[in-house]
């Protein structure tokens, strides 16, 4: 059963600084969602729901912190998205606020001055340059070079793979004429 | 050739944006699609299958927990492409009930021990988020060999796995400590980020256990310039100050630097919070810290006047004069846009609250609440109610203001916080004598205020009004104005119990009421006309008003209303006969004596620990079996069912209506005095004396004298004279009255239960801890019995010291096989540390410690 926690939204002990991460749009739509305390499905839903109620709600010059739950939501609104993470009450809110800013710069440089669109349907690349920045909800990556460096040597490991098997399937395509 | 038709990721994500079936069924007809193409053998069209599948699970929530194997399989694919997106899957949908998870050890295993240091950082990644007890155990030894990897890129990823491993499996921390430990010393900035990170959590979880490394953690907080990693390491500290407090005078020093050096202010601030919660002895930087609270708190920023608020509410119990000094920026912060910040302000206002400044403080408290929003209206009710109240009014000089200020409280308009203000209106009203009167005052004007019936929030403040201005209406100026507002029509908005509660005071009333007349009659002994009428028109608007009660539905308010009716009933032949005092035999004369009396009685507020006073009598079997219970019962109380006249005294009105039987069964033998209930009163604690809170004051005999006030209870009264008397108090202000407040012994089993609470929460990380401290006790083997004398911490942490010095050349010998390209540097390094530990060893072990 995946509803084993389904009565209570909290995870039993913290081993992580960030307990979740999550991109909403301005219109509440989700943009990308990365969990690393344990949530079932439904948990996950309700927790989007209510902090994205709350988020999209709050006026352009209040603070970014909000206290939700007994844990804090750090939020920054760039464009037409929100970028959300979930901490402790007793952790840095300024340091998230910058580690949002850090990933939302690597996003830039990827993809070059990026927008919503880049997000929504390069969803994956978003994800695998998030799991170069944090590794069990901590910080693990404060070089926004490295990060970038990584992220084109595993696109280029892709590539070769995905041209290996085009030219494969090129080969049988012609004996197969 | 499925491959060729399948729809990619992309094309479901543009599919989703043109489609004009709407959300679900649009999903509903994907997951149709993946279901189907995830069952084919060709990698490539599964894998794809299941990318698509993780994209709906992360944004629309779609379950995924169906193809946990299909995800298995993907991850078994030689290509990186595919097991990227068969780790994300798993990552991302994997719990500890998945039922194929024992399944992915081996993957794991072959993962971790890939030449290509991305499949590592993949295996290291899912196992950092599924990792279970099992995993942990069966894969710690891999996580170990990576911990020492040449890839700085795995080494952190492996760093960064270990937390989950040692929660997990607490026996790593044997396994794996020592090399994390190592790494400590690295130079790779982050490598060191990510040990301080996991240091940061074990320290938190278990302080104690990290102690020992003080000396490791002391060089980076003073060497690093990395935000990321002093930000940990502050945390660390903080902890470690919380278990071994002289650490506060070595740390105090470089973390004042890190202040004042500092533009970045996530690290100010975390410097700030460490000092104003672990440091809060060491003066100087706690005046540096207030300093950079202030300059948080002028700023427009509003995430730093947050912080700064914040970082104020740390300091306030210890250093009240911080919130203080910054008063203004406080109050200004009342106003502000934001919620977060406005409630800040209000706990750092009500940290303020003393008796000097109470009554300012409520002032500027309730113009707020008059013009804020519902939420924070009643925030402040709340807190302002919290504060006045604590420890029975400590605060409180004057009462006569307070009980104002509560009734004011009821009339802002916002106000739902009835039942607090209820409780202590009666609550006051029976701990504070000198309250009384202006208690009846406030009272009466909440009873007339037709703004307060229309509002169910405010119904309890009403009953709580009407049940003092019953209980003591020996103080209201004019009882008749008091009956017409407690009768008047539009009462019938209360809900029937507050009604009840109106009836009842109207009773106690016109008992007062006609008690008096008869007393008046019988000094000056000649009746007076207009008392006469005075009283004749207060019977009648009461009997107008209850009457149409006596039908009512409500038993309650039907029985208390025909009780008051029937006492006018016996009461107005003997007033229309003008009776006196010579008149002894007249019946409502006694009756009324006797309800005076019964009235009288004072109410004095019960410890909530009343209970445990009371010692179980012997041969009382507490612990029996009461199975046949039901059985006794039935016997005994069938008989009673069939007179049940006698044993309802749940009703209090009831038993006041037996004792008048009782009492005239009682005075037409033996004629007592109408004292008599008082007295029955004593004879019952003489026969049940165990049963009554033991009182060492009381004496039943002198019950009417003011002197032995409170009565019945235990009470250990207190009187708060004015202290010293600085300059004004002395000019206007009366000494404070008289609060009774009880003796509440049961703190003690509150903390034990705490206490215990807490140690069952420890116990969970207690094979951890014991496990990190044993690991460290590894380092130190052999020296232990040497030196056994002094501080006994001083001694390990010099132990720590000494068996480090060796460890490099231990570590070498081990590496000489490998033939290490780095063995100069290594060396070198070894030696700058055996030197920077040695010259530790004379200055700051000592210091950091003493």
């Amino acid at each position: 059963g995946t509803d084993d926690h389904s009565s209570d939204l909290f995870w039993e002990s913290r081993i992580n600084m960030i307990h979740f991460v999550l991109l909403v749009s301005r219109q509440g739509k989700v943009r990308l969602t990365k969990w690393y305390s344990p949530y079932t499905q439904k948990e996950r839903s309700k927790v989007i729901r209510e902090l994205s109620g709350v988020i999209l709600n709050r006026g352009p010059k209040l603070c970014n912190f909000i206290e939700w739950r007994g844990y804090k939501v750090v939020y920054k609104r760039y464009a037409s998205l929100y970028f959300c993470m979930c901490i402790d009450e007793a952790d840095n809110e300024l340091e998230v606020l910058e580690i949002i800013h850090h990933y939302v710069e690597i996003l830039d440089r990827y993809f070059g001055s990026v927008c919503e669109l880049d997000l929504i349907f390069n969803f994956h690349k978003a994800y695998y340059i998030l799991d170069e920045l944090l590794i069990a909800g901590e910080l693990q990556e404060s070089s926004k070079k490295t990060v970038a460096r990584i992220i084109s040597a595993q696109d280029q490991l892709v590539e070769a793979a995905k041209e290996e098997a085009s030219s494969i399937s090129n080969i049988i395509a012609q004996a197969t004429k | 050739m499925d491959n060729l038709f399948q729809r990619s990721l992309e094309d479901l994500i543009k599919g989703f944006r043109l489609q004009l079936l709407g959300d679900s069924s649009f999903i509903s007809r994907a997951l149709e699609e993946i279901r189907r193409e995830i069952k084919a053998t060709d990698l490539s069209t599964k894998s794809t299958a299941l990318h698509k599948l993780s994209y709906l699970a992360a944004i629309h929530g779609v379950d995924m927990s169906w193809a946990a194997f299909h995800a298995l399989e993907v991850v078994s694919s030689s290509r990186f492409h595919h097991k990227r997106i068969g780790y994300q899957a798993i990552t991302q949908s994997f719990h500890d009930q998945t039922s194929v998870l024992l399944l992915i050890t081996n993957q794991l295993r072959k993962d971790l021990n890939s030449v290509n240091e991305y499949e590592v950082s993949l295996a290291l990644e899912c196992l950092s988020r599924i990792g279970t007890r099992d995993l942990a155990r069966d894969l710690s030894p891999e996580v170990f060999t990576l911990l020492g990897s040449s890839k700085s890129f795995v080494r952190k990823k492996a760093t960064g796995v270990v937390l989950r491993v040692f929660d997990k499996y607490p026996d790593a921390v044997k396994v794996c400590f020592k090399r994390l430990v190592e790494n400590l010393e690295t130079s790779d900035p982050q490598i060191l980020s990510a040990v301080v990170g996991v240091f940061c959590e074990l320290a938190s979880k278990d302080p104690t256990s990290c102690l020992p490394l003080a000396p490791e953690f002391f060089k980076i907080l003073v060497e690093s310039r990395n935000n990321w990693v002093l930000i940990k390491l502050l945390k660390i500290f903080s902890k470690l100050a919380s278990v071994e407090p002289r650490l506060g005078r070595k740390v105090a020093e470089p973390i004042c630097e890190h202040m004042k050096r500092t533009v970045a202010k996530s690290l100010v601030f975390e410097c700030v919070r460490t000092v104003v919660s672990s440091l809060s002895d060491h003066e100087a930087a706690v005046k540096l810290a207030v300093a950079k609270i202030r300059e948080f708190l002028v700023e427009d920023d509003p995430n730093l006047k947050y912080l700064g608020l914040h970082a104020l509410s740390i300091a306030a119990p210890k250093h009240l004069w911080a919130v203080l000094e910054n008063k203004e920026a406080v109050v200004k912060a009342l106003s502000d846009d934001d919620p977060n910040v406005k409630l800040e302000a209000l706990h750092l206002l009500m940290a303020m609250v003393t008796e000097d400044n109470v009554s300012e403080i409520s002032r500027i408290l309730m113009n707020y609440a008059l013009k804020s929003d519902p939420l924070f209206c009643n925030e402040i009710i709340i807190s302002v109610l919290s504060v006045c109240s604590r420890n029975a009014y400590e605060i409180i000089v004057d009462f006569d203001w307070y009980v104002s200020l509560l009734g004011e409280m009821a009339r802002i308009p916002h106000c739902q916080r009835g039942e607090e203000i209820e409780h202590q209106l009666i609550d006051i009203g029976m701990r504070v004598r000198d309250a009384r009167p202006q208690l009846v005052r406030v009272s009466w004007a909440l009873l007339i205020d037709p703004a307060l019936l229309g509002n169910m929030f405010l119904h309890p403040i009403l009953s709580a009004a009407s049940w003092v201005s019953g209980e003591y209406v020996e103080f209201a100026k004019n009882p008749y104005e008091l009956v017409e507002a407690l009768v008047q029509p539009r009462t019938d908005l209360l809900p029937p119990y507050i009604r009840a509660i109106y009836i009842h005071s109207v009773f106690k009333v016109l008992v007062f009421c006609l008690g008096s007349y008869f007393s008046a009659q019988e000094s000056s002994s000649g009746s007076s006309s207009t008392v006469y009428e005075s009283i004749l028109n207060l019977v009648n608007v009461i009997e107008i008003g209850v009457w149409p009660l006596s039908g009512a539905y409500d038993v309650e308010v039907q029985e208390r209303a025909k009780n008051v009716l029937g006492f006018i009933g016996m009461a107005k032949q003997d007033i229309a006969k003008k009776v006196n005092l010579q008149d002894n035999e007249a019946e409502a004369c006694r009756v009324t004596a006797f309800m005076e009396d019964a009235f009288s009685e004072e109410l004095g507020p019960i410890s909530a620990n009343a209970r445990e006073k009371v010692c179980v009598p012997d041969g009382l079997e507490l612990e029996e079996n009461l199975g046949d219970l039901e059985e006794i019962c039935g016997k005994f109380l069938k008989p009673v069912e069939s007179d049940s006249v006698s044993c309802t005294d749940k009703i209090s009105f009831s038993v006041s209506k037996l004792r008048i039987r009782d009492q005239q069964e009682a005075s037409s033998s033996t004629s007592l005095p109408p004292k008599e209930s008082s007295s029955l009163l004593a004879e019952h604690r003489k026969r049940h004396g165990m049963y009554y809170l033991t009182s060492k004051k009381n004496d039943p005999d002198s019950n009417g004298t003011p002197n032995d006030y409170p009565p019945a209870n235990d009470l250990a009264s207190e009187i708060l004279l004015d202290p010293l008397d600085p300059k004004r108090k002395a000019k206007h202000r009366k000494s404070r009255p008289v609060v009774v407040k009880l003796d509440e012994g049961g703190e003690s089993r509150i903390t034990t239960s705490q206490a215990k609470t807490k140690q069952e929460s420890v116990t969970d990380d207690e094979s951890l801890s014991r496990d990190i401290q044993s690991a460290l006790l590894v380092n130190k083997k052999g020296k232990e019995r040497e030196k056994c004398e002094g501080n006994s911490n001083l001694v390990v942490v010099q132990e720590e010291e000494t068996s480090r010095i060796e460890k490099p050349q231990n570590s070498e010998k081990k590496k000489k096989k490998k033939k290490n390209g780095e063995r100069t540097s290594r060396k070198h390094r070894s030696r700058r540390r055996s030197e920077v530990a040695s010259s530790s060893e004379q200055v700051e072990i000592p210091d950091l410690l003493l």
